[in-house]
This record gives C-alpha cells, sequence and structure tokens, in this order.
C-alpha cells in the first residue's frame, strides 16, 4: 500500500458518452476529484445523474470518452488488478453454484496457495460477523448478510481501493444502518480506501471523510464536503448532531437545486 | 424447460418422520398402481381378444426372459443374444450422445458467448436442426459405411442440436452481473469458463441432454432397423419379419425398460450436479 498521504486516486477531466455523434447522450460532462489513501469519499447525486456509470468508467468497466483515471500512480485502462467492486445488486453478483466460502475464495484461485486462500477467507468472513456460515450457499442468507458475503470477497482480494455501488439501496432500513457501521468498521480497521456511490443523502454523510455533490445529468462535480464529524460515528448521537444536519441540509440543497 | 425444476422435491428442514414416511408410501403406492391395473387390464384384454399382433403381458414376458435373459452368472444373467446385441446397441447410442454432448456443449458455449458468432451461425443452426434426423438415415447409408459408422453419424447428427442450442442459450444467459464481477475480480479465462459460464449454462444444458439422451435411442432403433448386422433394432425386425411377435413385443419392452432407465439416471446425476440451484425460485434462468 502507499503512503497514508498519498493520492490513491485521481481523476482528470473524466468524461463519457454513449455512443459517438454529436447527438450522442453525456452520462458524465466533465468530473475531476481525487480520493487519497484511507479516506472513504461518497458520491452522491439525484438519480439518472451517471452516479453509476462513474463508478463502472473509475472501475474500468467503461472506458471513459474523454480525460483520465489514475489509481495509485498508473493510468487505468481497462479493469486495474488493484480494485474491488461491490455491486448493489448483491444476490447476482454472488454465484449461485458456490458456497459463501468459495464466492469469497473465487478471485484468489490462481493467484494465491491453499492454505493462504484458506486464512484470507476465514479472515474476511470473519470480518462481516460470518464466520461459520461459508459451508452455506448465497440464496440461504438474509439480503444484507449477501452483501455482506459481497464486501468480505472485496476484503479478502485487498484491493488498494474499493468501489461500491449503492451497496446497501437494496437493503431495509435497520439492515442498511448495521452494515454502515459494520462498514466504518472494517475501514477503520484496515484503513481500506473507498469510493461509494449512494443516492442516499443521510448515508453519504454519515459514512464519509468526504462527500462529492454531482449535478443532474451530465455529471459534473457540484460541490465537495468535507465532513468534520467525530471519526467514531453512532447511528443516533451522530445523525443527531448539529453538524450532521447543517451538512445533510447542505446536500439536499445541492441534490435537489 | 421448467420440468428440470418441478421434478425436484422441495428439501425443507421439517419433515416429520412418521407422517413424511407415510406420505412417501403413499406416492410409490400411488405410483405404482396405475401400471399395474394397466398390465392387467391389457392382459385380460389381450386374452379376450385373441389376436396374434396383440399377445398378452404373460406371453409376452416369458419371451422376454428367452430371448434377452436365462444366460450364466458370468454373462450377469444375459443370454447370448442379450449380449451380442444389447451391448452393441447400447455401445452404440451411449458413445453417439457422448460425443455430440462434447460437441455440442463445447460449440454451444463458444456461440452464446459471443453475439456475432451467433448472428452468423443462428439461420444454419435454425435449419440444421429442423432437419427431422431420421431423414438422414438414407443419406448416411450413402456416405458411410453400412453398420456402426453410419449408425454413429446418425446418432451424432441427430442429437447434437438440442445440447448445442441449450448450451448456447444457457451461456448467453450469464446475468451482466454476474459478467461484470469476473471482469473486476480480473478473472482468467480458464477459470471464467469452468467457473462462470459453465455452471451458469448447467441447468439448460441438463435440459438438453435429457431430450438428446430420449433421442439417441429412438435413433438408435431407427438405424438399426434399416442397416444393422447387430443391435435391439435388428433383433426387432428379424422378430416382425418371422412373425414372432411375442419376441418383437419384448424388444419394444426392453428399448422402453431402457429409455427410462437411462432418462432416471440422468434425473438423478443431474439431481446431485445441480444441487446448488435454490429450490424452486429460479425457474431455467436468466
Amino acid at each position: 500500500m502507499t503512503e497514508p498521504a498519498g493520492t490513491m486516486l485521481a481523476v482528470s477531466r473524466l468524461q463519457h458518452r454513449f455512443g459517438s455523434g454529436p447527438d450522442a447522450p453525456t452520462a458524465i460532462g466533465d468530473v475531476s476529484f481525487e480520493v487519497r489513501a484511507g479516506e472513504l469519499v461518497c458520491i452522491v447525486g439525484p438519480s439518472g445523474c451517471g452516479k453509476s456509470t462513474l463508478l463502472r468508467t473509475v472501475a474500468g468497466l467503461l472506458s471513459p470518452t474523454g480525460g483520465e483515471v489514475v489509481l495509485h500512480g498508473e493510468r487505468v485502462t481497462g479493469v486495474s488488478e488493484d480494485l474491488a467492486v461491490v455491486f448493489q445488486d448483491y444476490s447476482r453478483s454472488l454465484y449461485p453454484w458456490l458456497s459463501v466460502a468459495g464466492n469469497v475464495e473465487f478471485p484468489l484461485r490462481t493467484r494465491l496457495g491453499k492454505a493462504e486462500r484458506r486464512a484470507r477467507v476465514a479472515e474476511a468472513l470473519g470480518m462481516v460477523g460470518l464466520g461459520g456460515q461459508g459451508g452455506k450457499r448465497p440464496w440461504q442468507l438474509s439480503g444484507g448478510m449477501q452483501q455482506r458475503v459481497s464486501i468480505a470477497r472485496a476484503l479478502a482480494y485487498r484491493p488498494a481501493l474499493m468501489l461500491m455501488d449503492e451497496p446497501f439501496a437494496s437493503l431495509d432500513a435497520q439492515t442498511r444502518a448495521d452494515l454502515e457501521d459494520l462498514l466504518l468498521r472494517v475501514r477503520a480497521e484496515h484503513r481500506t480506501t473507498i469510493l461509494l456511490v449512494t443516492h442516499d443523502i443521510d448515508e453519504s454523510v454519515y459514512l464519509s471523510d468526504r462527500v462529492l455533490v454531482l449535478s443532474k445529468s451530465p455529471a459534473t462535480v457540484l460541490k465537495t464536503l468535507d465532513v468534520d464529524l467525530p471519526v467514531e460515528r453512532d447511528q443516533v448521537v451522530t445523525r443527531g448532531s448539529a453538524e450532521f444536519v447543517r451538512l445533510r441540509t447542505e446536500v439536499a440543497k445541492l441534490v435537489h437545486s | 424447460m421448467s420440468a428440470t425444476t418441478a421434478v425436484r422435491p422441495v428439501r425443507g428442514p421439517h419433515r416429520a418422520g412418521g407422517a413424511g414416511a407415510r406420505r412417501r408410501a403413499t406416492s410409490t403406492l400411488q405410483r405404482v398402481a396405475v401400471p399395474i391395473v394397466a398390465v392387467i387390464a391389457w392382459e385380460i384384454a389381450a386374452r379376450a381378444g385373441d389376436s396374434p399382433f396383440f399377445p398378452p403381458p404373460t406371453d409376452i414376458a416369458v419371451a422376454f426372459w428367452e430371448t434377452w435373459l436365462g444366460g450364466p452368472a458370468s454373462q450377469l444373467f444375459l443370454s447370448d443374444v442379450a449380449v451380442q446385441n444389447i451391448l452393441p446397441s447400447l455401445a452404440r447410442m451411449l458413445g453417439g450422445w457422448a460425443v455430440a454432448v462434447v460437441v455440442g456443449v463445447s460449440l454451444g458455449c463458444a456461440l452464446g458467448r459471443s453475439a456475432t458468432a451467433m448472428d452468423y451461425a443462428g439461420p444454419l443452426l435454425a435449419f440444421a436442426r429442423a432437419i427431422p434426423p431420421p431423414a438422414l438415415v438414407p443419406v448416411f447409408l450413402v456416405l458411410f459405411e453400412l453398420g456402426t459408422p453410419m449408425q454413429l453419424a446418425t446418432i451424432i447428427f441427430g442429437v447434437v442440436w438440442p445440447v448445442l442450442l441449450n448450451s448456447a442459450d444457457g451461456a448467453r444467459s450469464v446475468h451482466p452481473v454476474q459478467v461484470q464481477t469476473a471482469q473486476v475480480f480480473r478473472i482468467p479465462r480458464r477459470q471464467w469458463v469452468f467457473g462462470v459460464v459453465l455452471p451458469a449454462a448447467l441447468p439448460k444444458i441438463f435440459a438438453g441432454m435429457r431430450v438428446s439422451l430420449s433421442l439417441a435411442l429412438i435413433l438408435m432403433v431407427i438405424s438399426e432397423l434399416v442397416g444393422a448386422t447387430n443391435g435391439i433394432g435388428l433383433q426387432l425386425a428379424l422378430a416382425q419379419r418371422r412373425f414372432d411377435f411375442d419376441t418383437m413385443w419384448a424388444a419394444v419392452v426392453l428399448l422402453g425398460a431402457l429409455g427410462h432407465l437411462f432418462n432416471s439416471v440422468l434425473l438423478a446425476v443431474e439431481r446431485r450436479v445441480l444441487a446448488w440451484q435454490p429450490g424452486g425460485t429460479r425457474k431455467g434462468g436468466s
């Protein structure tokens, strides 16, 4: 991993259009931002503004029509070896023919020896509170637990950057709060750098070190807000604090402007 | 092929011992009762009708014993006729089917993952599959040597299509998020093919394999009726030519039993291999 203060991800003048020609719809207008190592940055914006397209472009799943993505010093062309993605659609992202442990192990199969793989899988499942559930099939678990498996798979991969595409959007409120706290805990323990896309304004403020607010499509960065909340966050105390309310109001105004 | 999922019993955590056993006994009884009644009805009708073309089941059973069984223990109690005819028949049928499955699955998966290849090959495949396989028997009679080569060609060409088209369909149905997941984790090509595409396509592949297996039995018989030096189909034709209708029916019964046996075995294998499928919630992919 790079030094804590270093820039992990640099996105500059990123553009994405679907198709070609002057009439091609532009999903991302002109987006530039940076994510420092160890940071958790949330991207929030009105629905349909191109958040997911932006994340997929950063992941290398889509190639940008302009600008560039630099992941710790190297320009990204195609999918980088050094990142993992947690998708919103956990039930599709986990392979039903593999066990929970098999899913976490899958990306490591050709990369690590058997003993090390097993250790990593056990560690990652332990981190997300699923120790001992490795033998089950993903579809035998609840939605929240399935998304934990996805997170465990990303953690076991030990990426320099973890991208999360609306990871908690299809979960109920209680499960969502649990997983938000789990994410904060895991990140504090492992200093994982995370870029998370969400449409949930409160969630973006609650989780982040910084919030990037995107405009309506074609997306540009409207504003970057530093979140000066205490590192230790609490679903009740933090969300009730004056600073939280001020920040969420500001983000909400920007999103709805 | 929703039959794949419909047949699979739902494995629930609670299945009380006594009630479950009683239910199982009842269902076994229900399944056996109708065939038994049917055979008895057939026996009565055949004895009453007294037609040489429809011998009673008891006569057929005697002919069955005399033709196919009654051999020494070293031959698994099979008669010489059975050994000389059933084994070559099964070898051709299963051999042809196995070749068709290997070719069909590999070609089908390749086609299913490539939209352009499918665009080009699609119309040709649709045409080839539409040809009734028995219509090709005369063609293969001319093209190949009489006997096993011609029979194998008929079986392979006839049964490859259901496997191929089902495999293509299954391979195509890998969900975009499953594809992106593999891309994100940079899953190497081999692991992608054998760890994602093949398992995702497997439910459809099995459906195709079962259709193909029953087709293989049909084509085995047809090819033996016209050009063979041995085989169950040949024995069937010979018995008919010498007006030995008991033996003719015994061959028909044997073919029915073999068809049922193969289908049951394949179903059992399928149930084991596809045990990972969420019970009942998954309906043939996509």
